[in-house]
């Protein structure tokens, strides 16, 4: 342990960030990560619980403590050896999990809790800064052959572990570039996509071929796929968008955020768009109170939006929740984004019982309050109002995988669409088809990085073991 | 048939583990006269000392006693003539005293057998006699087994010149009888038994009370039975099963104590054999084996050891000095001759090791000798007609105090003999002088003894095979093994502390490999006998080890004294290491060394280990042969192509190979392994026979451990360090099974084994207990093979760093714990929300185990009793938490918060709190109204979060814990209890003491506990009044008549064995029992003791049941278990184990808002409960209607499991084993071979015998002097008027005062009465316990003298010894109180006109003492009050003292040497001009004497005035009449950290005063 009384001495530090009007001003993140003192510091406040809380609030279950206590000795190598040995992407997690370690963290019952994101973020920053990051190549082949199906962090994640266990791994992306929604999906000023560069880098040096621009289902089929690998991962998110289907909906100007912000990225990247949906100059409505609806209100922001507007139809979450009945869990509270801080009205309680334009033109939405009964939605008659909108982005979560791709392979679904798999135990991340499985979103729904790299990694073990019969990969 | 009703082993049971102790006496005439008369008084001392004795169920079965005397030549001359026998002159006759099987049939066998060897050995038997009896006394039990009793006479024969060898011959016809009878078919000699043969004594012992072996033995009345000495003991055994032989005496000793090592003791005795010769038994040596036969009590193994020595050549002293010597390897005092003289015979025997107060006599002289540490009493008088009389406690007879002229008492290692033949007393020095200067002992060491040390060093140079990681992994080092436990021990040189007990999985249901090491546990010792203190009292302790072969035990006449290579402590460095393997070279080839590889190749995998043992047994046999006398068992070459056999598995199967063999002695053994780097594996090593051991890789671990060491340690120092906090965990190891020294712990397994089965364990481990079987060899050599390849496997998580570990820490890929974050996430969201869902959550997490084995519970079932019952008619849950009781957490480990919150909620659903050792706030002991609050009732300031109290809400705790620190234990303490429950051992450090430390000794702890704020507390291990079983049956009596309405709990933890304790602690009248597992436990505790020591309660609680049952004993206590008892599952599995009541500690702590932090130990607490810091308390958040939640969620709980099974009272639940049964399907590769149907067992009982609690003690208050003093005081208690009563006391009136003190404190709490309200005058020698918890207002004027434990507790009153006026004596040469007096005394004042006894003013945290010298350890841990001392002290005084102040007047200038400095400074008594002026300091109404400044003079004068004014003693006259002379001879002893406290507590009220 760093030190006993750290937490007692020192305060809770975040990352600096730029100020809202610099940031604004490009696409480029704009979080600080800390110094090597101020990370030091940060490690003292670990209290290395005889239960540290946080590692299991991790779904990649990261050493906490150990690493704190490594970077507080300035132990920078070490401590990225730990981070590395339970978390491919560090640089992924540190940037864009919402840490549900920090809420987990044994400091958070009655005070604030250790900084992990911002250690984490400091010791892989150190660790490419250094260039202690580098290939792993396995020591011997196996022979063996594997199709990932999906570049997305679940994908990229299992894919880095079958090819250290020595299986040589082929990943299919549909998309022209690897990543998936972490490419795509994810703003840049949130997350540079140089990171996934370096990775898939890395990992060709490891050995593993990218196949981008291939559609399983549609460029590859899933026949040939099957015949060509002894194992295959599907990766392939859930990239079904939940709609809203009320009158309008069909008007230009009703998007989903998906499109909104995959052109955003492509752009940023380089590419020229014959169209790209902007929100300059106009009234932008986001639909849906998430991260994806914060990610649409930095790019309109960023865009020069005239408003921005964020709808939620849940209530407002209370500005603290009851610690002694949800601490280690994660918390339902009000949360402010750093999007959202940069500009934008919310609202929440609101439904939408219609999109009106005239002429084809979005010009209007028709809202409703409503309230919230034993977990049903009642409209509160009498509370309708007008939006004005140019441009409203449908930011309301994802329903499913995309199902043809399910279909093509001929695995079972369960009740949500997703393919059917546990996760403990024998036959585990295995589909209803022997050599198929499925990982990340595509088998547990819409989710996290942090769990989308879980399954990555607890899949490529269960893939391991099916080819091998055993498997020391790391769960 | 047999003499003893011993029930055969059986379940849990086994009467291997039976335990005595005992008083013990004798009497004898200086000049060898014989009478009558002695046998007469030797049989009075009996009656007297029949409280020391104890009955079992039946009222008239004792525990057996005897009487051993000389041959009373003319009686059974007249005797034998009557029968038509002549006997030959005295002394040319033998008289063996036999038991004899009552079947006519088996009797004539055995009576044929012992003709034959009479023949066979040349010498002749005259005839038989019957010996009468009258058994109408006895009770049908002892009837049962009673057996027939004769006499053999056997005339020397002419091969025998002198009586000497006649007796050798004796010796050799009883051995060899024994042996052939023993071999008799069909059972015929059960039940034969020699109590003596013997020309010079006889004994008249059974199974019999204490005043019945002068009814029963008609030869004993006949006043033509005269002897010149008596020697009487009288038994207090564990159980009540009669058994006529194990009563003493033996043939040449009894014996009051317990032999710790006597399994080591007895497996060294067999292993020299082959090394073994003797010129004077010649041929009859090979004769005698084996020696010491199996089942013996540790007693009659001591005495055949003894007697083999004698017959062997040495004298009678000399063969004692050499089993229990005195402790000479760091006393500095010894005179060099005597200490030449003990290191030479340590080469030759290890020490027969434990509290001992063994008398002995072969009828020509006899004596008395005291255990090392003076662990048992022993006073003796001498009288102006040459009578002496020794005993355990004096006052066993009658004798007119004007014809005593010395009052005296046997010191620690000290000897007292009486040469009858000569006629005089030789004392300690004159013997020993006399003996050490016999031989030319220093000069034979200075010539064969070599030091390795000391040899010239050779090239130590040595490199990995592999790499340093892999080598880690393939010896099993995990990430925590360098975290928590080298990195302490190599930067501070300690071992680690840790806290909140051990909710791991066990080892053999664990998914993770583990080292064989973790698959035993220490064994510790609770009441039969006391943990030695090993850093307070480290001089009676020694390290010194040595390698190679042993002498020749009986090479009395060799004058060539073998060689001995000796190591000061047991480690060894490489640089060590070397030197030994090169120790030919070095010595010149005296020493050859041989390496034995222990490695075998990798590609055999488990399969290949059993043959690689059978080759490494083979190997040192030959090497043996082959003239290499030290063995060096290595795995060194351990590489990816060698796996190491387990070097613990190595090291006993040699150790027991070549015990077998008889060559153990021939050959020294030593362990070279990469595998020991924590003390429990070098204590396992050490227990398994390592003379010492090299931990290589733990070298070059710590060598690349830089990150984890403070900056600038070198790699040398570090592994200094390393050494050091070994060898200090050694010694804390040894000393908490009461051991002293390596020499008699090696070899001595003091452990037992948990989850390895009987084969494996009898074969590789002879000996060791293991109840459950489990894994075997082939598992054993699995789980290693499986260690190595993941070493050198492909695993990525193991590429760059060992594995996790997760025994200390939790992490998700380590060990699997009961304590998860969502077990307690779920814990504390159903108690605060109250939630019954989420509970069920939480305890389905616990209770169901079979994805991951972690407790021995987990793998039970439970079967139904009936048909299920509905719910509504089970017993109601408001019914059952009655029935639990939160644990012992002091306040100090625990916040004023979190321990108030627990007590309010016990008392709200009617369970209850425990206060913990620390002492209760009186505030809470009155009732509170509804809507108070805390701080109103605490004081504020003294409570950080509020809370409000209920209508009927009590603060009080119902059991007032008391333990070895006796903080706060004062009479008005005591009287608030409902329950006193005496702390023997905690689950988590069983044999250990405690510290708190000064900065967690707040204002308020410090008024709770009597101390000063900022001063460090320490408990030692041992309660200093307990030392035996007998002398716990004494504290359950102190306390019972300190509040008659309390019942009296004692709590024991859970080993081998726990039962036969408990069945003693039930015959010593306890009305409760709590057995603890050895996995709770929320205090701080090293680490090495959370894990490795101690049981499951699962086997200690079934143990206990099984134990109680048979003894027919557990009707008559209360039996409490607890744990990690978590949920109501556990709850019934304790249950029906046999469990009435059931104790939680850490789950209502996690109620409160702990998360398992597992950093008590730094007062860093986040949530406010385990931590003294404000801040930190501020942040606590617990409530009692959390914990009341908690405990009704585990009732319901439990209920719905008793419908279940068909059973709706909780009773009918209680002791029924039989329902309980082994889950199906156990898959786990290690769990597989468990048998749990010896803790299913059930004894095979009458139907009437109870199964749970359902009796009363009978603790015989009525009989208490105190009854009077209670009604003549009447006026006193009343009235508050003043009254004074005059009575006489004898030795039988024990805790005289206790009772009264209690009225006085029930009426007037801890202030009492005025001064000398009562006052009481007493005339005769007081039983034990004299005036304890004497309350203030009270005053106790002894005229005669006290025995042990005078003043216990002493809390206000004042107490005045002095010898009659008629009695010849010198007062101030002379003893006037015994052992352990003041022990935890808080207030009040005592005046002795005479010496005291050993451990003077121990734990003294207030009162004030004059004392005219005493013994060793002289106000040990002291915290409080004055102590003077007007004469010379002992050895080791003030150890641990870490407050008060003590004025000795040091005549002679040696108090220094005598002085344990650690803690103290030595100054003189500062003048009176010379001082500062301040005043006295007033603190919660006690008087604190500034001990800084002027007072010291006056008060130091003032005191011995009232000594002399109380007393009228010489000394003080003379010293008050000469005091300009005398007081420059006052010695000041001033603890260092008191003088820093009262510094600056002076200071503050400097400053207070300044601002007022």
């Amino acid at each position: 342990m760093g030190k006993p009384t750290g937490f007692m001495e020192f305060r809770r530090l975040s990352e600096e960030s730029l100020p809202v009007a610099e940031r604004l001003k490009n696409y480029r993140e704009f979080v600080q990560h800390l110094s090597d003192e101020q990370a030091a510091t940060q490690g003292a406040r670990c209290m290395d619980c005889g239960i540290p809380f946080c590692s299991s609030g991790c779904p990649v279950n990261n050493i906490i403590p150990d690493w704190n206590d490594l970077v507080y000795r300035g132990n920078w190598k070490r401590a990225l050896d730990s981070l590395h040995s339970t978390n491919n992407f560090p640089e992924f997690t540190g940037r864009i999990c919402p840490a549900p370690c920090e809420a987990a963290c044994t400091l958070n019952i009655n005070d604030d809790a250790v900084g992990i994101k911002s250690i984490e973020h400091a010791i892989i920053d150190k660790g490419w800064q250094q260039g202690w990051v580098i290939a792993q190549p396995a020591p011997a082949k196996t022979g063996k052959k594997v199709a990932v199906i999906g570049s997305g962090p679940a994908g990229l994640a299992c894919t880095q572990q079958l090819a250290r266990a020595g299986h040589g791994v082929v990943v299919f992306e549909k998309n022209d570039r690897i990543g998936g929604l972490l490419r795509y999906g994810i703003p840049d000023f949130k997350f540079e996509k140089s990171h996934i560069d370096r990775r898939v880098e890395q990992m060709r040096a490891e050995g593993v071929e990218f196949r981008v621009g291939q559609h399983v289902g549609a460029d590859v089929t899933a026949q040939t796929i099957m015949a060509d690998f002894d194992a295959v991962v599907l990766a392939g998110g859930a990239e079904q968008p939940r709609d809203l289907p009320v009158p309008g909906r069909d008007l230009p100007g009703v998007h989903f955020a998906m499109e909104f912000l995959m052109q955003q990225n492509k752009v940023v990247a380089g590419d020229t768009l014959p169209a790209q949906i902007k929100a300059t100059g106009k009234h932008v409505v986001v639909i849906g109170g998430g991260d994806t609806g914060s990610d649409c209100v930095g790019t309109s922001n960023r865009h020069g939006a005239a408003s921005v507007t964020q709808l939620e139809v849940m209530p407002r979450p209370a500005e603290q929740e009851n610690k002694a009945l949800t601490w280690p869990n994660w918390p339902l509270k009000m949360r402010t984004s750093s999007s959202q801080e940069e500009g934008c009205t919310r609202d929440w309680s609101v439904t939408t019982k219609a999109f009106v334009g005239t002429n084809g033109k979005l010009e209007k939405l028709s809202c409703v309050r409503v309230e919230w009964k034993d977990g049903k939605m009642h409209e509160i008659p009498g509370s309708e109002f007008e939006l004005k909108a140019d441009l409203v982005l449908l930011a309301m979560g994802f329903v499913s995988p995309v199902q043809k791709m399910l279909d093509a392979f001929g695995v079972e679904k369960d009740a949500r669409g997703n393919a059917k798999a546990t996760t403990d135990g024998a036959g585990c991340y295995q589909t209803s088809v022997g050599k198929v499985f499925a990982a990340g979103d595509m088998r547990r729904g819409q989710s996290l990085v942090v769990w989308a790299i879980r399954e990555g990694r607890q899949a490529a073990r269960a893939v391991d073991e099916f080819l091998m019969g055993c498997s020391n990969l790391p769960r | 048939m047999s003499h003893s009703s011993l029930p055969v082993q059986q379940g849990l049971y086994d009467p291997r583990h039976e335990r005595d102790a005992c008083g013990v006496g004798f009497v004898a005439h200086i000049k060898g006269t014989q009478s009558h008369e002695r046998v007469r008084q030797g049989l009075q001392i009996l009656e007297n000392l029949t409280h020391r004795g104890a009955v079992g169920a039946d009222p008239l079965a004792g525990d057996g006693a005897g009487i051993l005397i000389q041959i009373p030549d003319a009686f059974l001359r007249k005797a034998c003539s009557a029968l038509g026998m002549t006997l030959p002159e005295a002394g040319r006759y033998g008289v063996g005293m036999l038991f004899l099987p009552r079947d006519a049939a088996a009797r004539a066998a055995c009576e044929r057998i012992i003709a034959d060897k009479i023949a066979a050995e040349g010498q002749q038997l005259l005839g038989w006699r019957d010996v009468p009896v009258e058994n109408s006394g006895l009770g049908e039990s002892v009837k049962a087994v009673e057996p027939v009793v004769r006499q053999v006479f056997i005339g020397c024969g002419a091969n025998c010149p002198d009586t000497d060898s006649f007796e050798r011959k004796l010796f050799v016809i009883r051995k060899t009888a024994e042996l052939d009878i023993g071999r008799l078919p069909a059972g015929q000699g059960e039940g034969f038994y020699v109590p003596s043969l013997s020309s010079r004594t006889i004994v008249y012992k059974g199974m019999l009370l204490a005043n019945q072996v002068g009814a029963y033995y008609l030869d004993l009345r006949d006043e033509t039975v005269v002897s010149a000495l008596a020697l009487v003991h009288q038994r207090f055994s564990t159980n009540t099963f009669p058994t006529w032989d194990l009563a003493h005496p033996f043939r040449l000793i009894a014996h009051n104590g317990e032999i710790n090592t006597l399994r080591g003791n007895v497996n060294w005795m067999a292993a020299r054999h082959a090394a073994m010769s003797s010129k004077l038994l010649g041929e009859d040596l090979e004769k005698l084996w084996p020696l010491i036969v199996d089942g013996q009590s540790d007693s009659a193994c001591f005495d055949n050891a003894l007697e083999l020595l004698v017959a062997g050549g040495y004298s009678l002293p000399h063969a004692m000095m050499l089993l229990i010597p005195e402790a000479w390897a760091g006393n500095q005092l010894m005179d060099e001759e005597r200490r030449a003289f003990y290191e030479y015979h340590a080469a030759l025997m290890e020490p027969w090791d434990g509290p001992a107060a063994v008398a002995f006599t072969d009828g020509r002289m006899i004596g008395a000798t005291l255990d090392r540490n003076g662990l048992r009493p022993a006073r003796y008088l001498v009288t102006d007609d040459d009578v002496v009389l020794m005993a355990s406690e004096m006052g066993v007879l009658d004798i007119p105090q004007h014809k005593i002229v010395k009052k005296w008492r046997l010191q620690p290692g000290k000897m007292f003999l009486i040469d009858l033949q000569a006629g005089r007393i030789v004392d300690d020095a004159e013997l020993k002088q006399q003996l050490s200067t016999a031989r030319p002992y220093r000069a034979w060491i200075e010539k064969s003894r070599y030091f390795l040390g000391d040899l010239p060093d050779v090239d130590a140079a040595d490199t990995l095979k592999e790499t340093l990681l892999d080598t880690q992994q393939a010896f099993g080092f995990t990430q925590e093994d360098l975290k928590f436990i080298l990195a302490p021990m190599a930067s501070a040189g300690e071992e680690a502390t840790g806290s909140m007990g051990s909710d791991t999985a066990l080892p053999v249901l664990s998914d993770k490999n583990k080292p064989l090491y973790n698959y035993f546990q220490q064994l510790f010792a609770q009441v039969t006998n006391p943990p030695i203190d090993p850093i307070r009292e480290e001089i009676v302790m020694s390290l010194t080890s040595f390698i190679g072969p042993k002498p020749n035990l009986l090479g009395i006449d060799e004058t060539d004294p073998p060689l001995r290579l000796e190591v000061h402590q047991p480690v060894l460095t490489n640089e060590d290491m070397a030197k030994l393997r090169g120790i030919d070279q070095l010595t010149g080839g005296q020493y050859k060394s041989a390496v034995l590889d222990i490695t075998y190749p990798a590609q055999q995998a488990a399969a290949g280990c059993e043959a690689a043992i059978g080759a490494l047994c083979a190997a040192a046999d030959q090497a043996a042969a082959d003239g290499y006398n030290v063995l060096i068992l290595s795995d060194r070459a351990m590489s990816r192509e060698r796996i190491a056999i387990p070097a613990l598995l190595a090291c006993a199967g040699v150790h027991h190979h070549l015990v077998r063999k008889g060559l153990r002695t021939s050959t020294g053994l030593v362990v070279d392994t990469g595998s020991a780097r924590e003390t429990h594996h070098f204590a396992l090593l050490a227990g398994y026979g390592a003379e010492a051991v090299c931990p290589w890789l733990t070298f070059d671990t710590i060598d690349a451990m830089a990150d984890y060491l403070p900056a600038g340690l070198s790699g040398k120092d570090a592994n200094k360090r390393f050494i050091k906090a070994v060898n200090k965990g050694l010694l804390k190891v040894m000393s908490k099974m009461g051991i002293s020294t390596y020499q008699s712990y090696c070899g001595a397994q003091i452990f037992e084994a948990i989850g390895l089965n009987a084969d494996f364990i009898a074969r590789y481990f002879t000996g060791t207990a293991t109840q459950i079987e489990g894994i075997g060899l082939r598992e054993v050599a699995e789980e290693a093979a499986r260690t190595h390849q993941s070493a050198f496997g492909s695993d990525p998580v193991l590429s760059n760093a060992l594995e996790a570990g997760g025994e200390y820490a939790y992490r998700v890929r380590g060990e699997e714990h009961l304590w998860t974050p969502d077990s307690i996430a779920k814990l504390q969201h159903a108690t605060r929300a109250n939630n019954a869902q989420t509970y069920k959550e939480y305890a389905k997490l616990i209770n169901d185990q079979s994805a991951h084995l972690k407790t021995l519970r987990g793998l039970f079932e439970f079967k139904p009793a009936g048909v299920p019952v509905p719910l509504a008619e089970i017993e109601p849950a408001k019914e059952i938490v009655k029935r639990f009781v939160t644990g012992a957490m002091s306040l100090g480990s625990i916040s004023t918060e979190a321990h108030t919150t627990l007590a309010i909620a016990m008392n709200r659903i009617g369970g209850k709190s425990n206060t913990g050792e620390g002492g209760e706030d009186a505030a809470r002991f009155k009732p509170v109204k509804g809507g108070a609050k805390l701080s109103e009732i605490i004081g504020k300031g003294r409570i950080e979060t509020d809370l409000v109290m209920k209508d009927g809400d009590s603060l009080r705790s119902k059991i007032k814990q008391v333990a070895s620190g006796r903080f706060g234990v004062t009479a008005e303490y005591l009287s608030s209890a409902d329950q006193i429950q005496i702390k023997m051992a905690q689950g988590a450090k069983p044999g250990e003491g405690g510290q708190l430390p000064g900065h967690k000794v707040s204002e308020y702890i410090a008024q709770l506990r009597f101390s000063v704020p900022g001063v460090g507390l320490i408990s030692p291990p041992p309660h200093h009044d307990i030392y035996s079983i007998e002398d716990l049956a004494q504290l359950i009596h102190d306390l019972k008549n300190a509040n008659p309405s309390a019942s009296i709990s004692v709590k024991l933890v859970s080993e081998i064995g726990v039962g036969t304790v408990a069945a003693g602690v039930s015959k010593a009248k306890a009305d409760h029992i709590v057995v603890s597992g050895f996995d709770g436990g929320t205090g701080a505790s090293p680490l090495s003791s959370i894990k490795h020591a101690g049981t499951p309660w699962e086997l200690g609680l079934a143990e206990t049941q099984q134990t109680l049952v048979l003894n027919q004993l557990r009707g008559r206590v209360g039996l409490q278990v607890d744990g990690q008892i978590k949920t109501g599952r556990d709850v019934l599995v304790g249950a029906l184990l046999g469990a009435d009541e059931f104790g939680f500690s850490t789950a209502p702590l996690i109620v409160e808002g702990c998360i398992m932090m597992r950093k008590c130990h730094l007062n860093t607490c986040p949530v406010g409960v385990a931590t003294q810091d404000p801040a930190l308390r501020r942040k606590f958040t617990g409530q009692p209607e959390h914990v009341v939640n908690y405990f009704f969620f585990v009732a319901e709980e439990v209920r719905e499991l008793m419908a279940q099974m068909g059973i709706r009272k909780f009773d009918d639940l209680v002791g029924r084993s039989d329902l309980l049964d082994v889950r199906q399907g156990i898959a786990h590769w290690k769990a597989r071979g468990l048998d749990f149907s010896k803790i299913f067992h059930q004894p095979d009982m009458p139907a009437s015998v109870a199964r749970r609690h359902a009796e009363q003690q009978d603790h015989e208050l009525v009989k208490a002097l105190d009854n009077q003093l209670i009604a003549q005081a009447a006026n006193a208690l009343e009235k508050r008027q003043p009254v004074v009563i005059n009575s006489t006391i004898g030795n039988v009136n024990r805790t005289a005062g206790t009772m009264l003190s209690h009225e006085v404190a029930k009426r007037y709490g801890h202030a009492g009465l005025p001064d000398d309200t009562i006052t009481v005058k007493l005339k005769g020698t007081a039983g034990q316990s004299f005036g304890a918890f004497l309350a203030h207002g009270v005053t106790f004027e002894l005229t005669g003298e006290g025995n042990d434990y005078v003043g216990k507790g002493l809390c206000g009153g004042r107490i005045v010894v002095m010898p009659p006026k008629e009695c010849k004596i010198v007062a101030e040469d002379n003893i006037i109180v015994g052992n352990t007096v003041l022990y935890g005394a808080t207030s009040g004042e005592c005046y002795f006109h005479g010496v005291a006894g050993e451990r003077f003013a121990v734990r003294n945290s207030g009162a004030v003492a004059v004392v005219e010298g005493l013994g060793d350890h002289g106000c040990e841990y002291m915290t409080g009050g004055m102590v003077i001392v007007l004469g010379q002290t002992g050895r080791n005084f003030a150890a641990g003292m870490s407050g008060g102040v003590a004025y000795v007047l040091d005549e002679d200038g040696s108090f220094e040497q005598r002085c344990n400095l650690s803690m103290v400074q030595l100054e003189p008594i500062p003048e009176e001009e010379a001082a500062s002026e301040t005043g006295t300091m007033e603190a919660h109404g006690r008087v604190h004497f500034n001990h800084l400044g002027k007072a010291d003079e006056a008060a130091l004068r003032g005191k011995i005035e009232k000594h002399l004014r109380y007393t009228g003693s010489a000394r003080a006259r003379n010293i008050l009449d000469n005091w300009a002379s005398y007081l420059p001879k006052f010695v000041k002893v001033m603890p260092t950290e008191y003088r820093r406290a009262m510094q600056e507590i002076a200071a503050k009220q400097a400053k207070q005063k300044e601002v007022a």
